[in-house]
């Protein structure tokens, strides 16, 4: 009789309580697959998630490809919790190299998929290749099959999970899809997973896209083992109570994330209109109090999440009546503040057509802010615009100016390619107003008047993001001085860098952030696998995994000069509000960056030292840093 | 059985989130490890915003029992609980279409099926759902008390102007 037992079942000799314990690599072209083990050695020294794939893409692709050459692999990892009572622990991450920022390609997504991955019997899913014809991947346990979509083809993400369920006949299979946006290459496309989950950042969409591949559906039979059930029970009994109860975790259970748009109007740290203010005066339109009460009909949660944030707001009357859409902050920042729009049915609106069509909703708002500056300055006209008068505050041209960029239509074929190369497309003088790092756009903290947070934006490995590290925390909780620098920004930083490692690798919500530290995810890491684990070592882990990412973005191609600021941020200054007058200048960054790399123990351009290598056990990646430390020495 | 009638699991739909917690601890207590499929709760959602688990609700006179050939499922006497005659019990399925709420599920080893039994093998009897549902979404409870409580909400509703702050 079969078994559902991962350990049973299991290849021989490996058993890894917590992990599924094996990697799938699919070859697309080929129409192949095979699984390996996942040696308890990898599983210590990566964890999981992050580690895992940042650590697999170093040695799945050869260096230097285009983001859309076959060979680029696309890759999904889940954490060693997934699958387990560990609460937030339904998460999944993925990985490319990145279409927008020719970089590491990154992101993160909750909902429903990534367990299931788990219980199908895998912790890793490489996939390579390239399809003839547009398929589906069919993840049935230990059944791989290339399924036909051209009939899925074009259609977006919500159909595509509707009609791959009825069509596989089961409805608790998990989905992750592109819309239509990913199917035409459209840079800055998503992931999306359980209706309106995302894979949003740095185009991972894209590279879907490019391999003809339309979704992957999973199902898993298999248990999830732990090493000690009674204590992890113990510990999450601890867990939920603080998760549901604590006042740490009361803003994503109250109001959600959209409860900063205030705050940060406030503190002059909300950018406003591609950047040209950094307060907003329809902010309480906005707010995240407006849209509870007049929006908010239900939050619910994620798999295995007691906090549940998931704020569903619904249009309850207008043309736009029945649209449902989920809204934390950044998009709400992206489609509201940041295209001057004061009217919450267009932010909605605008988020619910960026996870049908599978666009990554902050990008596609910062994009649509930049085209309403080259409106207004007369760049572009209605001519590009297929008739839209793309200017600040007009929601209903924004929202139709989603659909353009998903679809390539009119300008929104330029603006599909992210506002770094629209930009220099453009030209006339745009990329002095085009917000990115790295090719990837901005995110909702003004960095002009947030220093340290400025820091952790430059050097993040995925280009803008305020998710590698959170650093607005010390800026804007006032235990630094925001408006300026000076020695130690480097390492507060760094350690906010290596402990979001962990909440990446083991793959654990940020939300609950206030209630870890390292010796508690050590813990639940001991509790799940077995594996003996220390604080100490776990904290090493985030430093090794934040190095990978630094060794992978070096290989292909990434010196100093990357770790830059948007000019905006550099050249105009807050122009009101309590922050007036602030900006990074290029003393201040240069000296950030000083700070930063020798806390590191990096040099002067930003390279991993030998011994840095040797340190965190990464001597096999030697060849990257070789020829760079050899250029360097001769200046 | 006691005059307002047997105890079962059952879900606010206002209060109930869609996070699973309830399959995890579900597998977790009747099998230690961590599987939906072996959960005798599950929850569905349905997009935007829908979401309800749903368990057995001991059924009077319940229409799996009836549906069974081989006589492999009874219903408790002392609290209501179906249970299964595992030397019975094939795997037919007639009792899980016989079932309007989908709450009885083959146990996806041994092919034979399962449903809610409260958690009576425990010491304090407490469903380990309803424990552990951080919403409160869960409770153990009757038609009686389901009927009580929707007219005391009704009558807060009817007459809400008039009660003090």
């Amino acid at each position: 009789m079969a078994s559902l037992s991962l350990r049973r079942w299991g290849l021989e000799g490996i058993f890894l309580y917590g992990y599924a314990g094996r990697i799938l690599k699919v070859n697309l072209s080929r129409k192949t697959y095979k699984t390996e083990p996942l040696s308890e050695e990898f599983a210590r020294k990566y964890v999981g998630g992050a580690g895992f794939g940042i650590k697999m893409l170093l040695d799945e692709q050869p260096p230097g490809i285009d983001p859309f050459d076959p060979e680029n692999p696309l890759i999904f990892a889940v954490g060693p919790l997934a699958g387990t009572m560990a609460p937030t622990s339904g998460k999944y991450a993925a990985f490319a190299k990145s279409p927008e920022s020719n970089f590491l390609g990154e992101g993160y997504s909750t909902g429903f998929f990534g367990p299931e991955l788990k219980r199908a019997g895998y912790d890793i899913l490489v996939i390579k290749g390239k399809s003839e014809k547009p398929i589906y991947l069919w993840i049935d346990d230990d059944s791989i099959q290339f399924m036909d979509a051209r009939h899925i083809w074009g259609k977006t993400t919500w159909e595509t999970e509707t009609m791959i369920r009825e069509e596989l006949g089961d409805y608790y299979i998990r989905i992750a899809t592109i819309g239509p946006a990913g199917e035409k290459l459209v840079r800055v496309a998503s992931i999306i997973n359980d209706h309106w989950r995302a894979v949003g950042r740095t185009g991972l969409g894209a590279v879907m896209g490019s391999k003809n591949l339309k979704a992957v559906a999973v199902r898993g039979s298999h248990d999830v083992e732990v090493a000690d059930p009674d204590g992890l029970k113990e510990h999450c009994a601890e867990l939920y109570e603080e998760m549901s109860k604590s006042p740490k975790t009361a803003k994503y259970r109250t109001l959600g994330t959209p409860a900063n748009v205030i705050p940060l109007n406030e503190a002059a740290a909300l950018p406003t209109r591609n950047y040209q203010s950094a307060t907003f005066e329809g902010a309480e339109l906005v707010s995240g109090e407006y849209l509870n009460e007049h929006f908010v009909v239900k939050i619910q949660g994620c798999e295995a999440c007691p906090m549940r944030c998931e704020h569903i707001a619904l249009i309850q009357e207008g043309p736009w009546k029945g649209t449902a859409a989920r809204i934390p902050y950044e998009p709400l920042m992206a489609f509201g503040p940041y295209c001057g729009v004061d009217r919450l049915e267009g932010v909605i609106k605008a988020k619910e057509l960026c996870d049908k069509y599978g666009v990554d909703a902050i990008s596609t708002g910062i994009i649509i802010g930049f085209a309403m500056e080259c409106f207004e300055r007369g760049l572009i006209d209605e001519k590009d615009t297929g008739g839209l008068e793309l200017r600040f505050g007009n929601y209903e041209a924004m929202v139709a100016m989603v659909e353009k960029i998903a679809l390539r239509k009119d300008i929104g074929d330029v603006l599909a390619e992210g506002v770094k190369r629209a930009s220099e497309k453009i030209g006339k003088g745009s990329e002095e107003f085009a917000s990115h790092i790295k090719g990837v756009e901005t995110t909702g903290y003004d960095l002009r008047g947030l220093k340290t947070c400025a820091l952790g934006y430059a050097v993040s490995r995925r280009g803008a993001d305020h998710q590698r590290h959170g650093s607005y925390g010390h800026d804007l909780s006032g235990k630094v001085d925001r408006f300026k620098v000076e020695k130690g920004r480097g390492r507060l930083v760094m350690e906010d860098e290596d402990v979001y490692c962990i909440f990446d690798a083991l793959i654990i919500c940020k939300f609950s952030r206030r209630l870890w530290d390292y010796e508690r995810m050590a813990r639940i890491y001991r509790e799940v696998t077995g594996i003996p684990m220390t604080g100490k070592e776990l904290r090493k882990v985030g430093e090794r995994i934040s190095n990978l990412g630094r060794l992978y973005n070096i290989r292909e191609g990434l010196t100093r000069k990357d770790d830059h600021l948007p000019p905006r941020v550099m050249n105009l200054p807050i122009p009101s509000g309590v922050a007036k007058g602030s900006y990074v200048s290029q003393e201040e960054l240069d000296f950030l960056l000083d700070d930063y790399y020798s806390t590191r123990g990096w040099t002067r351009e930003g390279v991993p030292t030998i011994e840095k290598l040797k340190e965190l056990g990464l001597e096999e990646y030697t060849y990257i840093v070789e020829p760079k430390l050899k250029r360097e020495a001769e200046k | 059985m006691s005059k307002t009638g047997h105890l079962f699991v059952s879900a606010d739909p206002e209060k109930c989130v869609g996070c699973r917690i309830c399959e995890y601890i579900c597998s977790f207590e009747h099998n230690g490890v961590f599987n939906p499929l072996r959960s005798r709760i599950r929850v569905v959602r349905i997009y935007p915003t829908i979401n309800l688990a749903i368990t057995c609700r001991l059924c009077e006179d319940a229409p799996c029992v009836k549906a069974c050939p081989r006589d492999a499922l009874t219903q408790s006497e002392e609290n209501g609980a179906i249970i299964v005659d595992e030397d019975k019990c094939n795997g037919c399925g007639w009792c899980i279409e016989a079932c309007d709420f989908g709450a009885l599920t083959l146990d996806p080893d041994k092919k034979i099926v399962m449903v809610c039994d409260l958690c009576s093998h425990r010491e304090d009897k407490k469903p380990q759902c309803v424990e552990w549902c951080p919403e409160e979404a869960l409770s153990l409870t009757n038609r009686v008390i389901l009927a009580q409580k929707a007219r005391i909400d009704a009558v807060e509703k009817l007459f809400k102007a008039m009660l003090p702050e």
